[in-house]
């Protein structure tokens, strides 16, 4: 057997790797994925909300503003896609709202809305007679909420779907196992578990959840990622579609969302829990989250109960993505997405394309480096 | 050395302010809480963590060497309560936790009954029992009876930032507790955390004020001020409250004019 070499090794075949190897072989470069194909990333839980004025938290500016331009970089980036695949990856410019239930509910987002005016967040203020005329379905007695005109949805099973097909046609090879870094002074390739190497000089790591436990990476460079577990609900309401945006909601400080799909089909989400990389779905968070979005949407007591499922979100220390290189020669992050890996994926994909064929980031993603966990800051 | 030392079962904390983590919107505002309030204890539900996975809050403290108080929120027997308590002692090799056993999503207050039942048992199998217990100054003696190196009632709900709905049982709790009383849930800004400490508690526990707070770091700081306003309050005697004024200044002597 001859000597296995490409340009750039894409450790995990999720959302981000993916889009991250179709990217690079767009540009040029010789791309192999790794994955050990065993189970479906945190895409195949995620509802898909695209939504960076809904997700703003106080402390996350510089994520918001990422996440803006991510969402900007969408419709582009799914035209490309869908015209090369000939797939539908269900983009759905619907707007969101996102609903109080109580007093306190409504004071939290009204001083949150306050605080996205400051940074610039495009969203009204509604009331609670608005929302309803908006949303006939909302249960009576909702105080009030916020409309984000711009805050969409796609659903990332057929976004990750169309982007596999879309990595095939670019020439992409995909190779099943799991991968082991090779390095010395610098990043030299990868060995498979069955004992297959391919030689490179840049390997990225794309592994979500997992990306601080592949093999090979000296701990010093090792990607401050924990898994955190969400869980979400699929369900379908029969009849005409009951929601025209996607629904945050707050009941008694409590956050549920509703994201309808255009064909009547639901997701209900999503709990937080750190318990590591168990995978187990828990009957309290599937009742809670049934609870808290039944209160707000009366009729989903009606629905088909089709699924749940648990993913691990790539959780990093200040829940903003690690994008670029580690200080291992050769190696580049592209994890740590945590909530946001659907909505981040094509900044990010086409931030790491960049780097792989110019060796530059582009400015917009700088304040996300690796180099923010190293030094006197180590996680 | 402190000559107001805060001292639990024999072990001296360095600050009387102890967090708890819970509500915060990230690992980096934690830190962040961590080093600006100076706290020296800080508390973590076991039952929403698992500590052996790494980058878990476990190792935030660690590198802080801030000490870990597990916790057994989201547990609503006495039977879950000791069996969370079991597997925190197991993990995190401490005897201390921190007892939560609540009767309702709703209101989050301690069951009484399962409370003192768990402490029992909890007491007997070797471990360091802080309950979180209702303002019932007969509660408190009766925790204090089964065993517990400290009590910790609520000044009002878990996260409801209403302050301290009855001072008066805190001030009973306080006049007759032989051990350390930790004011416990319900802080919602820095005034009612040195009330607290003015009523006479030896320490303040405290989490959704800071987690919760736009700026957790700022409100971390001013939590850490206000504890020690408050105990400096406390120890300084303050003058009786009067129905009418007392100029400040004699009036004895004056030159007359």
């Amino acid at each position: 057997m001859g000597r296995d070499s490409t340009d750039v090794v894409i450790v995990g075949a999720g959302t981000i790797g993916a889009a991250i190897a179709w990217r690079c072989a767009r540009r040029g470069a010789s791309v192999v994925i790794v994955d050990p194909g065993v189970r479906d990333g945190a895409w195949h839980t995620a509802a898909g909300m695209l939504a960076p004025i809904t997700e703003l938290h106080y402390a996350e500016t510089a994520l918001f503003r990422l996440s803006c331009e991510s969402l900007a970089g969408y419709p582009a980036f799914v035209a490309e896609l869908e015209h090369e695949t000939g797939r539908d990856v269900a983009l759905w410019s619907c707007g969101t709202l996102s609903t109080a239930w109580d007093g306190a509910d409504m004071a939290a987002l009204v001083d949150l809305h306050a605080f996205g005016q400051s940074v610039g967040a495009a969203s009204r203020l509604l009331t609670g007679r608005e929302l309803r005329t908006v949303e006939p379905a909302l249960a009576p007695g909702i105080p009030g909420g916020v409309l984000a005109a711009d805050d969409h949805q796609i659903d990332p099973r057929e976004l990750h779907a169309a982007l596999t097909v879309a990595v095939e046609r670019a020439g992409v090879r995909t190779m099943t196992g799991r991968a082991e870094v090779l390095a010395d002074e610098r990043v030299r390739g990868v060995r498979l578990d069955d004992g297959r190497t391919v030689e490179t000089g840049t390997v990225v790591v794309a592994a979500g959840a997992w990306s601080g436990t592949v093999v090979g990476i000296p701990a010093a460079v090792a990607a401050p990622v924990r898994p955190v577990k969400g869980q979400t609900i699929r369900l379908r309401l029969p009849g005409p579609p009951t929601l025209q945006h996607v629904l945050r909601a707050s009941v008694h400080g409590n956050p549920v969302y509703v994201v309808p799909r255009a064909d009547g089909r639901v997701v209900v989400g999503g709990s937080s829990e750190e318990t590591g990389f168990e995978r187990t779905a828990r009957a309290g968070a599937v009742y809670e989250l049934l609870r808290d979005a039944q209160t707000v949407l009366p009729e989903l007591g009606e629905a088909v109960f089709d699924e749940v499922c648990t993913g691990l979100r790539p959780g990093s220390p200040d829940n903003a993505p690690i994008i670029g290189p580690a200080e291992l020669p050769g190696l580049v992050y592209a994890t740590g997405h945590y909530r946001n890996g659907i909505l981040l994926t094509p900044v990010t994909a086409d931030a790491v394309a960049a780097l792989v064929a110019d060796g530059a980031l582009p400015e917009t993603v700088a304040p996300f480096a690796p180099s923010r966990f190293a030094g006197a800051h180590a996680w | 050395m402190s000559d107001d030392p805060f001292v639990i079962a024999g072990v001296e904390l360095a600050s009387r302010l102890i967090l708890g983590t819970g509500g915060a919107p990230s690992l980096a505002v934690v830190d962040e809480a961590l080093v600006a309030s100076r706290t020296a204890m800080c508390t973590v539900a076991m039952r929403r963590i698992d500590p052996r996975t790494s980058g878990s809050i476990i190792d935030v403290l660690d590198r802080r060497g801030v000490r870990v108080l597990p916790n057994t929120a989201g547990c609503r027997t006495a039977r879950e309560a000791v069996q969370t308590a079991l597997i925190a002692r197991e993990a995190l090799e401490t005897d201390w936790v921190k007892l939560e056993v609540v009767a309702d999503e709703r209101t989050l207050l301690p069951d009484p009954l399962e409370l003192v039942d768990a402490a029992q048992q909890l007491v007997a199998d070797g471990f360091h029992v802080l309950p979180y217990t209702n303002d019932d100054p007969i509660l408190a003696r009766r925790l204090q009876q089964a065993g517990c190196i400290a009590v910790m009632p609520l000044g009002s709900p878990i996260g409801t930032g209403l302050g301290i709905a009855n001072p008066h049982n805190i001030e009973l709790i306080v006049s007759e507790a032989t051990v350390p009383v930790i004011l416990d849930a319900g802080i919602g800004t820095a005034s009612d955390a040195a009330f607290a400490m003015e009523l006479g508690c030896d320490g303040v526990l405290l989490a959704s004020s800071v987690t919760r707070a736009q700026d957790p770091a700022a409100m971390a700081v001013a939590m850490a001020y206000a504890v020690e306003a408050g105990r400096l309050a406390r120890r300084a005697g303050r003058i009786p409250k009067r129905f009418h004024a007392q100029a400040s200044s004699p009036t004895e002597g004056m030159a007359v004019l």
